[in-house]
């Protein structure tokens, strides 16, 4: 069953001519994802070849989506033209929008997050800042790598996309419901508690991975919502106890300010809500893999 | 990136919140026609990034151009809370103060919109009057699209009990500085003190603003603002090639690719420094998803320029770019330095992992560069690093 992408979702790429855009469409057609479409004003009613498989370029949104039902779109275009193309994708109420795109100005975040809401949030947003989503052997959203594990029972949750592709590979062998990969920007779409929610509703889904990372109080907030909601096994991972105060370490949002947002208070919260959590990536995976062989 | 109270005072003037005058300088002597200018009388103030700089005595009042060139020479070059003063703003002595308030925009991560906090208790930390009297302080929640307008403005002034005599004004200033936080694509704008003076004007006495990085694509302006004798060289050097790069105060040099596992990164080399003389990373940098030779070649360059390292640990996991170019991009990095002339004699420890993990360590152990370890898990490659900085200590 996995969560919100499976193998019947119909892809369409927002960015799909630009050199990222193409890149990852051939790898997301190479692992199985049906991509549908590509969006550019410029260039509708073309298609492009992508070893064999023809894609058709349309001029909006929602003309890809009558004329190929799709129900998820995919965004790569450059960060200046980002907040647009995700109005134009809640504009066409697309159910997921999955925002790879980084370095996007927080005031463009704020704007497209209360647009969703004016219109009802009829669209899924994951991103921005983000690796995307995917479901091994089914669908693969986004730029994680397809090849690193299977189908199985873990569903995972990640700020970061490393550390979603370094957790995928330690637990290879036992597999992945879902893998999604949130984003480290100060204001995000699909938040932990969003994933959490889902998986513990997911009947393919026996345990759930958790990684965070300093800055805001997500984590925390996330640790409330297990104690109160989740009966399924959390695992969870914070990266960033020895970043110092102040210092913005890579994602955007990975900051801590004063006392606030550090990983210890995060892995604290966290282990009060029942969440076991890992020392180190490896010894997360170890977590996972005595809970679920017991 | 955070302003200095000038620059704050700058961008407040440019979009019509009331301020005083006031200009920066950075040498003592400046201070004379500066304040002459000001019709004989200043307040000197250090500009520095940190608060208290009043208690600390980088505030001084300058009763004439010579008092100003005397105050400035005092507090140009003092330390303060660990900041060196570079700069001291001349401003426009404020008239009798009458009462202090405060007023901010801000990001609101947790509900992914923007904040408004005011209250009429200002002059001291918002945090110190939220802790002892939370009821003085009003937080409003702002929706990014409909922003501040009058009846907004109001609502803010309303709960926060401005007094009637002040509330139009305080209006005013409210609108005033929403332009500034759209308009100059702010994290923070914050007045405080917002003072109401003797005459009944309402003038923000103090400021403090944060930009958005991220929107430099848009405000080319931002340039200037970055403070360029704080940053170091290390730091400095690493922005000019792109580099995602923070020095820490360790001795293990750290590259990785992905904010995340840099991050997790230093974490475990602390861990590992633990028995091994607590050493501790060095740096924070992560050259990203791509790592080619010539951006692994950077990046090293930098870390190898940084005497405060020992040893080195690379730590790539292959996802979209595979282990044996990062491996092959490992090898002529380190080639292209020796070509460069550089002296590169530290350790390096490597470990790969992920898409094509088994072809990437061939590469290395073909290679057999006499600096270069290979160790497979991150773990323990963790270790080999921090017992190769201990040792070199």
């Amino acid at each position: 069953m996995a969560i919100w992408l499976n193998k019947d979702s119909k892809v369409i790429v927002q960015g799909m001519t630009g050199a990222t855009g193409m890149k990852h469409t051939k790898l997301m057609l190479g692992d199985g994802t049906n991509v549908v479409g590509g969006v550019n004003p410029r260039k509708a009613g073309t298609t492009v070849d992508f070893d064999g498989t023809e894609v058709p370029v349309y001029g909006t949104v929602k003309e890809a989506i009558e004329a190929t039902g799709a129900n998820v779109s995919v965004i790569f275009v450059p960060e200046k033209f980002t907040k647009d193309a995700v109005v134009e994708a809640i504009d066409a109420e697309i159910p997921l929008a999955v925002v790879i795109t980084e370095g996007i100005a927080v005031h463009d975040s704020a704007s497209f997050w209360a647009y969703a809401g004016k219109k009802g949030n009829k669209t899924r947003i994951i991103g921005p800042n983000c690796p995307g989503i995917i479901t091994p052997g089914q669908s693969n959203v986004g730029i994680i790598p397809g090849d690193i594990t299977k189908p199985g029972r873990i569903g995972l949750v990640s700020k970061s996309g490393t550390l979603t592709y370094q957790m995928m590979y330690e637990l290879r062998d036992i597999g992945f419901s879902t893998a999604v990969g949130i984003g480290g920007d100060p204001i995000i779409g699909t938040t932990h508690i969003d994933a959490l929610a889902a998986f513990e509703a997911d009947p393919d889904t026996d345990l759930i991975v958790m990684i965070g990372e300093i800055g805001g109080d997500a984590e925390e907030r996330a640790a409330d919502f297990i104690a109160k909601n989740v009966t399924k096994p959390v695992v969870g991972y914070v990266a960033g106890f020895t970043a110092p105060e102040g210092k913005t370490m890579g994602h955007a949002g990975a900051i801590v300010s004063g006392s606030s947002g550090t990983a210890q208070a995060k892995k604290e919260a966290l282990e009060a809500a029942g969440v076991k959590v890992g020392k180190t990536p490896t010894e997360t995976a170890k977590l996972a893999r005595e809970i679920l062989s017991a | 990136m955070d302003l200095f109270e000038y620059q704050a005072r700058d961008l407040f003037a440019k979009h019509d919140v009331p301020v005083l005058a006031g200009e920066v300088i950075d040498t003592p002597e400046a201070a004379r026609a500066a304040t002459e200018r000001l019709g004989g009388k200043s307040v000197v103030k250090a500009q520095v990034k940190v608060g208290g700089r009043g208690k600390a005595g980088g505030v001084k009042l300058a009763a004439t151009p010579d008092e100003a060139v005397a105050r400035a020479t005092d507090i140009l070059g003092m330390d303060i809370k660990g900041h060196t003063v570079h700069k001291v703003m001349i401003a426009e002595t404020a008239p009798e103060i009458i009462e202090e308030y405060y007023v901010s925009f801000l990001l609101d991560r947790a509900n992914r919109t923007f904040l408004s906090i005011a209250s009429v208790e200002g002059g001291m930390e918002i945090e110190e009057v939220a802790a002892t009297r939370p009821e003085a302080v009003a937080k409003i929640a702002i929706d990014a699209i409909d922003g501040v307008d009058e009846a907004k403005a109001r609502e803010i002034v309303e709960a926060a009990k401005f007094p009637a005599e002040v509330a139009d004004k305080v209006v005013n200033v409210l609108i005033t500085l929403w332009d500034t936080f759209i308009k100059e694509d702010a994290l923070l704008v914050e007045v405080n003190p917002l003072a109401k003076v003797a005459s009944g004007e309402v003038i923000a006495l103090d400021g403090k603003v944060s930009l958005d990085d991220n929107a430099e694509f848009r405000h080319p302006d931002f340039e200037e603002l970055h403070d360029k004798a704080a940053a170091n060289p290390l730091e400095a050097a690493a922005k000019e090639k792109n580099l995602n790069y923070v020095k820490l105060d360790g001795e293990v040099g750290i590259i990785g690719n992905g904010a995340g596992l840099v991050m997790s990164t230093l974490d475990v080399v602390a861990y590992a420094g633990e028995n091994h003389g607590n050493v501790k990373p060095a740096n924070f940098l992560d050259i990203g998803g791509g790592a080619s030779a010539q951006v692994m070649a950077n990046g090293l360059e930098i870390i190898l320029g940084d005497p405060d390292v020992k040893s080195v640990f690379v730590n790539v996991f292959g996802g979209i770019t595979a282990c044996d170019e990062v491996a092959n991009g490992i090898v002529q990095a380190l080639k292209l330095l020796e070509d460069r002339g550089e002296n590169v004699t530290k350790p390096l420890v490597v470990r790969l992992d992920g898409n094509n993990a088994e072809l990437g360590r061939q590469i290395l152990t073909d290679a057999n560069h006499p600096l270069v370890q290979r160790v497979d898990t991150m773990d323990g490659a963790a270790d080999k690093a921090a017992e190769l900085a201990h040792a070199a200590k």
